[in-house]
């Protein structure tokens, strides 16, 4: 049966695309704007591109901020991808220093600048890797391979505390980030699945299986 | 990784393709067939350019967008007849990942700076039309390359990053639909001036040039014609980049 999954509205997105990848993998997609129906929904994305700050502001005089921290109390699946994902971490540092869901806790950081032959923002297609701590058994990188590539479209990344909640690794010149991160049933990508071909494609549909 | 990009010149409901951005002629199948095929193929990323950015007509473009998005899940450009924030609004909303804008910031640079600062300077693409002049400088050209100024490319460039761009979409109109290689020399003075990516665009006909370019400093390169009219395929320059130590996806 087609599984009903909630992609969450906040005015912080383009939802087209990430909606027409979830139908293309066979879920039926609800777009979801309100507290009541984040916590009824079984399967729930927070999408998101553009400023830290702003999206932090977006959810929260949406009253959504609590919401969501609620849902992931509920062992339901979770998936912020992008600016989505680093709004799972406890805090950001773009522009000013703002307070994120907490979900995962950890910070949000400025590229460095200063890696010859890496450009910011980082656009580009960049490779993953499973790092020592984590297996991707179990996991929405289930059935994808070490170092496929995904789309990327950033300027920040995610830090956590706990090396554990770090799910796949990408190289940044000499910084390697958290280009995946996870904690239970709470899953973040840095890149976008809904733009990185099939094997974007089989993570989305991986996600369906939680 | 370096990208391989897919241009597709879109004239109605058409794919068209000229030689220096004129001369359109039109290709039998609709752009979403070759659109989904490239997609098949491994291409990175796809560009749709309203060849005529017409004020009108605007509707037939949204709909291959939205007709994209349905099967093609790698990131699309469009660039075309973007005047407004509300114009570039519409594209997006339509399922476009990211904005080109030419003629518009040539007029009215502002834009740069209100697009990249709306929606993020990754999703604001400088689109520059560049023009050998006798001197050797390369100038900046606009309206599908009917209009020159006086405007130097690799200033315009610095400008345009200064002001917000996140890409650089840089079409060498001398070279565009010869398929003779691409031009290296603009290439290199553009991507070595700004330290945003640069997307090569004019005149790939077969896989070496890729690599050319590749070396000539080119993040990534946008290919026309000899997709369209098959004389090169994504995995033959995947191949060619790959034997030159190049990384591709």
């Amino acid at each position: 049966m087609a599984k009903n999954i909630s992609i969450i509205d906040y005015g912080m997105s383009n939802l087209l695309s990430i909606q027409r990848a979830f139908e293309h993998v066979g879920a039926v997609v609800n777009i979801v704007s309100t507290e009541k129906e984040i916590l009824n929904s079984n399967y729930l994305v927070l999408p998101g591109v553009g400023a830290f700050p702003d999206g932090m502001n977006e959810l929260n005089t949406r009253n959504l901020n609590l919401a969501i921290k609620e849902y992931s109390q509920k062992e339901r699946p979770l998936l912020g991808v992008c600016l989505g994902m680093q709004m799972l971490l406890s805090k950001g540092f773009e522009h000013e220093v703002t307070e994120g869901l907490g979900i995962i806790e950890g910070e949000v950081l400025p590229l460095p600048k200063d890696m010859p032959n890496f450009k910011i923002p980082n656009i580009n297609w960049h490779e993953i890797t499973e790092p020592k701590q984590a297996r991707w058994n179990n996991t929405i990188l289930q059935n994808t391979k070490n170092d496929t590539c995904f789309y990327f479209v950033h300027s920040f990344y995610a830090s956590p505390s706990n090396i554990n909640n770090v799910l796949a690794n990408t190289a940044f010149g000499t910084l390697n980030f958290a280009s995946a991160i996870q904690k239970e049933h709470v899953f973040g990508t840095q890149f976008h699945p809904e733009k990185s071909g099939i094997d974007g494609l089989n993570l989305l549909k991986k996600f369906l299986d939680f | 990784m370096k990208r391989i990009i897919a241009r597709l010149d879109i004239k109605g409901n058409r794919l068209v393709k000229g030689i220096h951005l004129e001369g359109w002629r039109f290709l039998p199948e609709h752009p979403n067939e070759y659109c989904y095929n490239y997609y098949l193929q491994g291409v990175d990323e796809i560009i749709y350019v309203d060849a005529v950015a017409s004020l009108y007509n605007r509707d037939s473009l949204k709909e291959i967008i939205k007709k994209t998005t349905d099967n093609v899940f790698v990131p699309i450009t469009v660039g075309g007849g973007i005047r407004t924030l509300e114009d570039a609004y519409d594209i997006l909303r339509s399922g476009a990942d990211k904005v080109a804008i030419c003629t518009q910031a040539v007029k009215h640079p502002e834009i740069i700076s209100e697009i990249a600062g709306k929606y993020g300077n990754q999703c604001m693409v400088l689109s520059i039309q560049a023009k050998k002049n006798q001197s050797g400088t390369f100038s900046v050209w606009y309206d599908v390359a009917r209009e020159k100024t006086e405007i130097d490319v690799v200033e315009w460039a610095q400008r345009g990053e200064e002001l917000g761009a996140g890409e650089i979409l840089l079409t060498s109109i001398d070279h565009e639909g010869l398929e003779r290689g691409m031009d290296s020399e603009l290439i290199k003075l553009v991507s070595k001036a700004v330290n945003i990516p640069v997307i090569a665009s004019g005149g790939l006909g077969k896989s070496s040039h890729f690599v050319e370019a590749i070396h000539s400093g080119a993040d990534a390169v946008a290919i026309a014609k000899a997709l369209h009219y098959n004389k090169v395929n994504i995995e033959d320059i995947k191949l060619e980049a790959r034997n030159n130590n190049i990384k591709v996806r």
